[in-house]
């Protein structure tokens, strides 16, 4: 459609622009006026670029507990030594027992700067499991020093590694969970919309029956449900099936109404006198008037399912260490004694709280551009 | 029954026999039907080639329901729908099969009457008057030809293909509708209130551009439409409905200098006159439009007509011929004189 478009008439002056604008492009133009959403945008964009890689950007092996340093608060990054300008650095701890607590304090030892560098050689990993390697996006000059920037947690592991390697997980699971019950959801949404009568009233009771049952007890049910052999890998995608069972109810409902009321539309009447086939309707008139809309309504969900996969893994039905997600890290911290002493360990609800804000910001821009009914 | 063509069945080109659509209503878990709503019950049409058949009426009187059925829309509930197919012969789009409906798509095409609505928003103007061409397998560079060709018919500038819908204004857009509805050629085009939507001074510049390419390609025209000074613009015969029924059909002229039933005078004493002094009594109807899932007995009319008599409440009238030609279906037709206006110079 475009490269035949483009070739009549070459946009030229700012009217020609409008004028010619598909309504991606005019929604794309609305987006970009509402900046709270682009700033989210960016934000769960360097989210899951860090998700991706997370192996280079973990300064550490999330799993590997450390005597020395055992609930170390996070280390500050400086850049004057002994009054003088030096490239960032920053200095390790020295620990010594609290004479009155007997608990260990930590203080810095401002003798000897590590200089941090980028692209260094550290703990060996495996690329997604597949490729070996030991490079890591940042780290500290000399090996045997430790840069914690987050802190560390009550094995010494180092928090800003495990905080990036439960990126990986929570947010596939908010992903992998919404495009799981968007195929459910525009399936079953669609067929019933579509055939209506006794078909769509089987669906939407279905539905109904499945909304009414309290969500929590539901998960809880399902996730006891899976076989306690199973592996890491077994276990997510069993929770990213029991959220999605109950996410997908939504997506239909609102599949079901687009259809419904798309199908009314005069254009479809239009096509249909046209001689157009039904298939030519569904994938040229019906879905294309929905995708926009889906997509805002899909950006909304994503948060919800991360916040479920949190609150199991929290209750210690969902992903169990040593798998590493915000829920899992977030379960560590359930006693008081961390509440007093380590609050670093709280950095895992930040990157929750900013993730589903830019999430609902995002969705909230996507669906006002996608509104064809604001001009 | 039906109004005669003089010239014999050749220069007819759609017969509408005795057509009905009834409408379920159904209540309950269990969407039981506990009635029915009889938007169309009994209409007969005829249209000649070439020319043009209004069809008037209030909103919810079945004329727009009348039209889909003729291009196949509906499952028709009972009669016939005969068109003659330049390439088929008679055919009943009643009781087509899907194949021989496709075919006649070609040929018989309509103009719809919102023309925000009947765009859709993510196509181009190309793509939009292009896709009964792609449908019918006419793609590329010879599709882009012709949709320039139509645009240029219809009085837009060819190189607006490549905008979209929200570019234009509303006259413009059913400019758009035009052009695409005669994409293929066709021999009859259906307007579903083409101009109903749009601002006075731009109807008429969109039922010029119908009677000109009326003129120029030779095309049938069933317009609907629920105001009788467009219709009386562009239309060689007029219908008028009343839930469900049509209760007069006359040639233009005739309708207007004399109407024979109660309603349409109604109609033609709303209509608004240019000459202050001129001023009939304009005729306010009483009561609602009778309902059509649960019609008054006797004429439908009845509980709205000030003339009005005992039989008109018992029995129920037949369309039959006043004079040549005149069509109404009133008990009184012969008995009553009625106010028309003088019609309009065509």
């Amino acid at each position: 459609m475009t490269a035949e478009t483009m070739t009549v008439l070459p946009a030229a002056d700012a009217t020609e622009r409008l004028d010619t604008a598909s309504q991606w492009q005019l929604m794309r133009w609305r987006f970009l006026r509402h900046k709270a959403a682009v700033v989210s945008l960016f934000v769960i964009a360097f989210f899951y670029a860090m998700a991706i890689a997370v192996e280079f950007v973990a300064p550490y092996d999330p799993n590997i507990p450390n005597v020395f340093y055992q609930y170390a608060p996070p280390m500050r990054i400086r850049f004057l030594h002994e009054g003088r300008l030096h490239r960032p650095f920053t200095y390790d701890y020295v620990q010594s027992r609290d004479p009155k607590t007997l608990r260990m304090v930590f203080a810095e030892d401002e003798e000897q700067p590590h200089p941090i560098r980028f692209w260094v050689k550290g703990d060996p990993y495996r690329f997604w499991g597949l490729w070996r390697g030991d490079r890591h996006l940042f780290g500290l000059e000399n090996p045997d020093a430790r840069i914690f920037l987050l802190g560390t947690d009550e094995l010494g592991r180092d928090m800003l590694s495990r905080v990036v390697y439960g990126t990986r997980i929570s947010l596939s699971i908010g992903f992998i969970g919404v495009i799981l019950s968007l195929a459910l959801g525009v399936l079953l949404g669609g067929v019933s919309g579509y055939f209506g009568g006794t078909v769509d009233l089987f669906i939407q009771r279905m539905i109904e029956l499945l909304q009414s049952l309290p969500q929590i007890p539901l998960w809880l049910t399902l996730s006891a449900a899976l076989p306690r052999e199973w592996t890491a890998i077994q276990i997510y995608f069993g929770i990213t099936i029991v959220i999605s069972v109950v996410a997908w109810t939504e997506i239909a409902r609102v599949v079901r109404g687009r259809f419904l009321a798309l199908r009314e539309e005069e254009f479809v009447l239009a096509a249909r006198f046209l001689g157009a086939s039904e298939t030519r309707i569904i994938f040229r008139h019906l879905v294309p008037s929905m995708t926009s809309h889906l997509i805002a309504v899909l950006t909304l969900r994503i948060p919800e399912m991360i916040l479920a996969e949190t609150a199991l893994s929290f209750i210690g039905l969902g992903l169990q260490a040593p798998v590493v997600s915000w829920g899992v890290l977030l379960a560590d911290v359930q006693n008081i004694r961390t509440v007093a002493s380590s609050p670093w360990l709280f950095s895992t609800g930040v990157c929750i709280i900013v993730v589903v804000l830019c999430f609902n910001f995002t969705g909230d821009g996507l669906r006002d551009a996608a509104d064809p009914y604001t001009h | 029954m039906t109004a005669q063509t003089p010239a014999g069945t050749e220069a007819t080109i759609l017969r509408v026999r005795d057509l009905r659509m009834h409408f379920p209503i159904q209540k309950g878990f269990l969407r039981r039907t506990v009635g029915w709503i009889k938007a169309v019950d009994g209409v007969d049409l005829e249209l000649g080639r070439g020319q043009t058949l209004g069809l008037v009426g209030e909103s919810g009187c079945g004329k727009t329901t009348t039209a889909r059925c003729i291009l196949g829309g509906y499952e028709v509930t009972d009669g016939e729908i005969l068109f003659n197919d330049p390439e088929l012969g008679w055919v009943d789009i009643a009781s087509i099969s899907k194949d021989e409906m496709f075919s006649v798509r070609r040929n018989a095409q309509i103009i719809l009457q919102d023309p925000y609505g009947s765009l859709n928003p993510r196509m181009t103007v190309l793509d939009i008057v292009g896709e009964p061409l792609l449908i019918n397998g006419i793609r590329g560079s010879e599709r882009e030809q012709r949709v320039a060709e139509l645009l240029s018919l219809v009085g837009l500038r060819p190189e607006y293909m490549s905008r979209y819908p929200h570019a234009f204004s509303g006259g413009q857009r059913q400019r758009i509708g035009i052009a695409r509805a005669l994409a293929l050629q066709p021999q009859m085009v259906i307007c579903d209130e083409p101009v109903s939507a749009l601002d006075v001074s731009i109807q008429a510049q969109i039922l010029n551009l119908l009677e000109e390419l009326q003129d120029r390609f030779g095309l049938a025209y069933l317009f609907v439409a629920h105001q009788l000074n467009v219709v009386s613009h562009i239309c060689d015969r007029v219908a008028v409905m009343y839930v469900g029924k049509v209760v007069e059909s006359a040639p233009t002229g005739q309708l207007y200098d004399r109407p024979r039933h109660p309603y349409t005078e109604a109609l033609l004493s709303s209509v608004p006159r240019p000459d202050p002094r001129n001023q009939a009594d304009e005729i306010v109807l009483e009561g609602e439009v009778a309902d059509p899932a649960n019609p008054p007995s006797g004429c439908l009319f009845h509980p709205r007509c000030r003339y009005a008599v005992e039989q008109c409440r018992l029995e129920e009238p037949e369309l039959r011929p006043a004079t040549a030609g005149h069509f109404v279906r009133c008990h009184l037709a012969d008995d009553l004189e009625l106010m028309g206006v003088s019609a309009p110079a065509a």
